[in-house]
């Protein structure tokens, strides 16, 4: 079976075994208006990949967050693709951790050409995490790993 | 009231002033020479490479999966250029205490098992990266020497594609080192890729 029919499979049993969040595989203006669509929610979107240590390390934080806080929707974007062309990882991941988060797959090339769309300041190390107030439009964008406790900080100064 | 918002203003043009120096070089700064070690145990400057034209530094690393995927592509780099006076000059600047497999003795197994033939300097303090304002691995600023001065002439990936170099559409290090070889402008001096934050030591 090749890579592509195996990764059809793969997505299809998920479906069938009944996962509540289902990676999908998106483009980059998906992400775009989720920074920009008005919600009443603050979006956190962690942009994180299988292959980051620290992303991994700091998901349980913007887990626990999207669980607790009703004012929070946490989105984890996987930036997979850009080195692997089979979501396949990112699947086994999110079956093995039982992320409850919704999770999406971002699938673009040529990374310089969208990178600042999602903020100036970013150079394109992951982890990354942007926080947004749709409403008001105020953001915050930390390049690093995320610290115990600063998640809840950072969502304090943009309420 | 007009003069405290002025005031306020201006406070906050020079706070974001400072911020940007703090950050690192930009395209067109002088950049200064280093001496770090080697794989081979030696010190390395950039003032020893006499007869350069200029400089791919990359900092770089051997943990990081996106390095992997370029490795073979700077080693070519490293080839086609190193005769034409722009040798690749490797620096491995993440803390051994948050990445073990970026220790000196690591980067001299991974050299010698890759056969890199050109240097992968041991940045054990940062000073560089952070002088530099490497953020990612790999990210490479390509330098062009005028006398005796280093210029940054380009900062960023080393092409568009990380999954997959036969498929890059923009070499962006070979066309900006091709440009100035030929004496033309860089087509393009700045990018950003997806790579792996440089692992700095704890605060």
């Amino acid at each position: 079976m090749n890579r592509f029919a195996l990764s059809v499979f793969l997505y299809l049993s998920a479906i069938t075994i009944g996962f509540s969040q289902n990676p999908r595989v998106v483009k980059i203006s998906e992400i775009e208006s989720l920074i920009v669509t008005k919600s009443d929610k603050i979006q956190v979107i962690n942009f994180w990949a299988t292959w980051c240590a620290p992303c991994v390390k700091e998901m349980p934080i913007l887990e626990k967050a999207n669980l607790e806080n009703g004012n929070i929707k946490v989105t984890l974007v996987s930036l997979d693709l850009d080195i692997d062309p089979s979501p396949e990882k990112v699947f086994k991941f999110v079956e093995r951790k039982k992320i409850t988060s919704r999770v999406l797959i971002l699938d673009e090339h040529d990374p310089n050409s969208w990178i600042d769309k999602i903020d100036n300041q970013w150079s394109g190390a992951l982890p990354a995490t942007l926080l947004v107030n749709t409403k008001t439009g105020n953001r915050k964008f930390i390049e690093r790993e995320l610290r115990e406790g600063e998640l809840d900080d950072l969502i304090k100064q943009l309420n | 009231m007009k003069k405290a918002i002025q005031n306020v203003c201006l406070l906050v043009i020079l706070i974001s002033a400072t911020q940007s120096i703090k950050k690192g070089y930009g395209v067109g700064d002088i950049a200064i020479d280093f001496k770090l070690k080697n794989i081979d145990g030696k010190m390395v400057s950039l003032s020893d490479y006499k007869s350069a034209k200029g400089f791919i530094v990359i900092f770089d690393c051997n943990s990081c999966p996106v390095s992997k995927l370029y490795n073979t592509r700077i080693i070519a780099l490293n080839k086609k250029y190193l005769s034409l006076g722009f040798p690749v000059v490797a620096i491995n600047s993440n803390d051994e205490q948050q990445s073990p497999d970026d220790s000196y003795a690591e980067m001299v197994s991974e050299a010698n098992k890759k056969k890199y033939d050109f240097a992968y300097l041991h940045d054990q303090s940062q000073e560089v990266a952070q002088t530099y304002g490497a953020t990612n691995t790999p990210h490479v600023f390509v330098l062009s020497k005028n006398g005796l001065s280093l210029k940054v002439a380009y900062i960023g990936a080393i092409d568009d594609n990380s999954r997959d170099g036969s498929k890059a559409e923009k070499k962006y290090v070979e066309n900006a080192v091709d440009a100035l070889l030929n004496g033309n402008q860089v087509p393009v001096t700045k990018t950003k890729a997806i790579g792996c934050g440089i692992k700095w030591k704890d605060a």
